[in-house]
């Protein structure tokens, strides 16, 4: 790695709650994330996996340590950068798909340039232009609802690029998904990752998807651990 | 997110669960129906009271009388001279109608030396015997008495032309029929005849051109109303074989006097002619007891509406409860996604008021369609005697003041639910099961 981590970490700490009943979900996490690599990051549930990748895409703030995104010390940041931050950089893919069941899959798609203030006609041009990416879009009008799962979860890659993010984030992206199925959305991320240089973080407790990536780490009670601690734990 | 699309999507939001909003609304419409009504009423009323004030005088000028002196059972009352038997006093229901001490030159010119009066005109008592058209069956009929700038309801005709040289009179519509006349426009443009009798006993006629008819009022006077022409000739008329000398003498005076003053200046000035001895009445005080039982029982009404609306409130607040509840994912989503906290309130608050203006739009044409049918089958039948009077009146200020009042309401409620949607953590609410 030559150049300057794309997101940086350094002694991340998490703690829930206080006193008696405090809950330290990670206790010193250092990380570095490089621009376009596919990052995977590996643990059972409660090994502080999830609290982790929720303060990488920025969406909480951690109890001590840094995280620094593009050079930038996220800490000094305000609600309004964060917000822009986010909906500007990142990408979210949820293993529940987190679509609303009864508006459009239009709709759906082009919420975060909904949200950006970005005009409706170039939201249904730019959103059309994902689905298509995706391969669905003469589903572009049909209700959320009425779609496969594998669909559903076309329409939340479709929305978590419209924005034409940095980073996509993604939170067990096949977990709700049969083999099949999962496995093309599998390719559909990493093609993304490798064609467009989408940096991808993916949240997993599968060992196959994080063996596609370039890169895993293993987290086990807050903590990084060595590969092999994590099998003999397991 | 732009403003036009956070009213869009709570437009759309509004009717996620339609019968849960339908019957929310439905209780606000409820509410500001009855609110609509209830300001229609009391519109309808006032403006109908309001154009019968114009018909009975004006709001600067008041009756002036002598007051009376009128010890309740202290025994014989000691004799006046200038007592009359008044028929042409002021209006029925004023103190003192009925019998009343006669104003002289000399009172006039006290009213008009007294603070706060402007100009005193002697309202000159004419006692009709009979009115006749065509050499029909004569009627008795009495002279309201005309002060410059009032207006009767008129069913034909004009109003009399009070700078005309020529007499000019007009009937009251009850007179119609009686004298012989097809319909109101038929009287209009005829001559009658006035019989009274003079000072010498002797009854002598003066003839006179009827330029309108007056619609039979709530309020107004029952009587013809001359013009200055028509009083002036009758008088004369009436003081034929007078002694001279007599001092001419006046039933009541009309006293003008500033209403821009306010009710504190007029109100010292009822005060200092009643210390003069003199009973001085306005317009307001005829009417003060009808519209201030009119006005309290729209307020009570609209209390009734107000609490309506208040429980629809309620059913706000829990029908946006629902609906954060519901999609705390969603908005637990929009964050994640950037959306701002500011973004998330107004989008729940907006549909609150989406749900306020459907409700008191939905209201307020519902009681306009009710009030109209109400409106025109009254006047057919149990209001047919008062023409004029359109029970309900609905002002574009009240109406717009009803949509607007109710979707304040509807926001006001919404906050608290909206402020729980805003205030979410994205995270746990993507966690939400």
């Amino acid at each position: 790695m030559t150049s300057t981590p794309l997101i940086s970490v350094r002694d991340l700490r998490k703690t829930y709650g206080s006193g008696s009943t405090a809950f330290d979900a990670l206790r010193g996490i250092d990380l570095d994330i490089a621009e376009g690599e596919s990052l995977a990051i590996v643990g059972k549930s409660g090994s502080g996996k999830s609290t982790l990748m929720h303060l990488l895409a920025l969406l909480d703030r951690p109890t001590s340590g840094t995280i620094t995104l593009e050079g930038e010390e996220t800490s000094r940041l305000g609600e309004k950068s964060l917000n822009r931050t986010r909906n500007q950089k990142f990408g979210f893919v949820f293993q529940q798909f987190f679509l609303t069941p009864s508006a459009s899959v239009l709709d759906n798609v082009t919420l975060p340039l909904a949200i950006a203030g970005v005009p409706a006609r170039e939201r249904a041009r730019r959103g059309m232009a994902a689905l298509d990416q995706l391969g669905i879009a003469d589903k572009a009008g049909n209700k959320a609802n009425d779609l496969s799962g594998g669909q559903k979860q076309r329409v939340v890659i479709s929305r978590a690029l419209i924005n034409q993010p940095r980073v996509i984030f993604a939170d067990e992206p096949t977990g709700n998904l049969d083999s099949a199925t999962g496995s093309t959305v599998e390719g559909i991320l990493f093609d993304l990752n490798r064609r467009h240089g989408i940096t991808l973080v993916v949240v997993t407790h599968d060992e196959d998807l994080a063996a596609r990536c370039d890169r895993s780490v293993f987290v086990r009670d807050g903590l990084i651990v060595p590969r092999h601690d994590e099998e003999v734990a397991a | 997110m732009r403003a036009t699309d956070v009213v869009r999507r709570a437009f759309s939001n509004a009717f996620r669960s339609k019968l849960r909003t339908g019957l929310t609304v439905l209780a606000i419409v409820i509410g500001a129906f009855t609110l609509s009504l209830t300001n229609g009423i009391g519109a309808g009323i006032s403006s109908y009271i309001a154009s019968t004030l114009a018909g009975i005088g004006v709001d600067d000028v008041m009756t002036v009388t002598r007051t009376v002196e009128r010890e309740q059972g202290s025994g014989p009352v000691e004799y006046d001279p200038n007592q009359i038997a008044s028929t042409t006093g002021p209006p029925a229901g004023t103190p003192g109608a009925g019998s009343m001490v006669a104003l002289t030159q000399d009172d006039l010119d006290a009213l008009a030396a007294t603070d706060g009066v402007l100009r005193v005109q002697g309202a000159t008592a004419v006692t009709l015997d009979y009115v006749q058209h065509d050499d029909g069956t004569p009627y008795q009929l009495a002279l309201s008495q005309f002060v410059p700038g009032m207006e009767v309801e008129l069913a034909a005709g004009d109003q009399v032309d009070l700078d005309a040289a020529e007499p000019e009179i007009v009937l009251p519509s009850t007179y119609l029929d009686a004298l012989g006349f097809a319909d109101a426009q038929d009287a209009v443009g005829s001559t009658v005849t006035l019989a009274l009798t003079d000072a010498t006993g002797a009854q002598v006629t003066a003839e006179t051109v009827v330029v309108g008819v007056a619609e039979p009022g709530l309020i107004s006077a029952t009587g013809a109303v001359p013009n200055t022409a028509l009083v002036d000739a009758l008088h004369a008329l009436q003081r034929v074989g007078a002694p001279a000398g007599q001092d001419e003498v006046y039933a009541s005076a009309s006293v003008w006097f500033d209403a821009d003053a306010g009710e504190d200046a007029t109100t010292a000035l009822q005060d200092r002619l009643t210390d003069d001895g003199y009973t001085a009445v306005t317009l307001d005080d005829q009417l003060g007891t009808i519209t201030s039982v009119i006005d309290t029982i729209v307020l009570v009404l609209n209390g009734f509406a107000i609490i309506a609306l208040v429980a629809a409130s309620i059913g706000i607040i829990n029908t946006l409860f629902m609906a954060v509840q519901e999609r705390t994912r969603e908005v637990g989503l929009m964050k994640a996604m950037g959306l701002s906290s500011a973004r998330v309130f107004a989008l729940f608050s907006v549909e609150a008021v989406v749900i306020g203006l459907l409700g008191s739009v939905l209201g307020v044409l519902a009681a306009v369609g009710v009030g109209q049918v109400v409106s025109s089958a009254l006047a057919d039948t149990i209001l047919s005697e008062l023409p004029g009077l359109t029970l309900i009146v609905f002002e574009p200020v009240t109406v717009a003041t009803v949509v607007l009042g109710v979707m304040a309401i509807a926001f006001l409620a919404g906050t608290l639910p909206a402020l729980r949607a805003a205030r979410q953590d994205p995270i746990s609410s993507l966690r939400y099961e």
